[in-house]
């Protein structure tokens, strides 16, 4: 009888790779998804159950299965690349410093003056006295409009 | 609505032209305000460098702060729907924030 290349390995492997790249490259963007990577784990587990079935296809009916070797190697790199990824959405993006001095409920924020990016001067305690045009430029306030509040939103950078 | 980073000028210019963004993005190449805000990331940015770890804050007219988000995850967010709620309970007379 003909062995098999024992698809199921192949196939594990490739989706199993699939599952990590559809966090980045898609999943990311939803946080219904991002949050908690549940889609892209699923895609993961769908693929080590498919190498799972072909490996131990090919211990138990060596006769028409390969890949005692070669499904050995390729399920230990899949484990390990889902280790990866788990380690780095469970553990990695939650390194962050507690910063226990940042402003609290009730406090004043300090006031800042920064540039935006067209490398015109912003100032926190202005922009609190000023209204918004539709574009996002920022004017004096007319009166009967004053920017009821500010939202700042503190992000990484390099997108 | 106003978002910080330690991008140049340049760099929050071509997000805003990429994304659509109409909300101004200002520059703390330096990480002045960040610091001293005790937001900043030390190298948890490429090469290294200091950056913004990520937060967000609701600060009423008077410069009050009224909500702040310090994340615990960056993959994880506040969603619009939590800004939207800590402005109602602002009890603000404005029809939306800023």
């Amino acid at each position: 009888m003909k062995q098999s290349w024992n698809a199921s390995v192949w196939v594990g492997l490739v989706v199993v790779l699939a599952g990590v790249a559809s966090y980045p490259l898609f999943f990311i963007r939803y946080p219904v998804t991002r949050d908690f990577p549940w889609a892209s784990l699923l895609i993961m587990a769908l693929g080590l159950l498919l190498l799972a079935v072909g490996i131990s296809r090919a211990f138990r009916r060596p006769d028409a299965y390969r890949g005692k070797v070669f499904g050995s190697i390729l399920g230990v790199l899949a484990v390990g690349i889902a280790a990866f990824f788990c380690y780095g959405v469970f553990y990695a993006t939650s390194q962050l410093p507690a910063s226990h001095g940042a402003p609290q409920v009730g406090q004043v924020a300090p006031d800042f003056t920064l540039p935006d990016s067209t490398n015109t001067p912003v100032n926190l305690s202005g922009l609190l006295n000023s209204s918004f045009a539709p574009n996002g430029a920022i004017g004096p306030a007319i009166s009967g409009e004053k920017t009821a509040a500010a939202v700042l939103i503190f992000y990484r950078g390099y997108w | 609505m106003i978002a910080i980073s330690v991008d140049t000028p340049a760099e929050s210019e071509h997000l805003r032209e990429t994304q659509g963004y109409t909300f101004p993005i200002l520059s703390d190449a330096k990480d002045d305000v960040i610091r001293r805000w005790d937001l900043v990331h030390p190298h948890g940015g490429p090469d290294g460098i200091d950056i913004a770890r990520p937060a967000e804050f609701l600060i009423d007219s008077r410069g009050k702060v009224v909500w702040v988000n310090l994340t615990e995850d960056f993959r994880v967010r506040a969603r619009p729907e939590q800004v939207l709620r800590a402005f109602d309970g602002m009890n603000s007379n404005a029809a939306s924030p800023r």
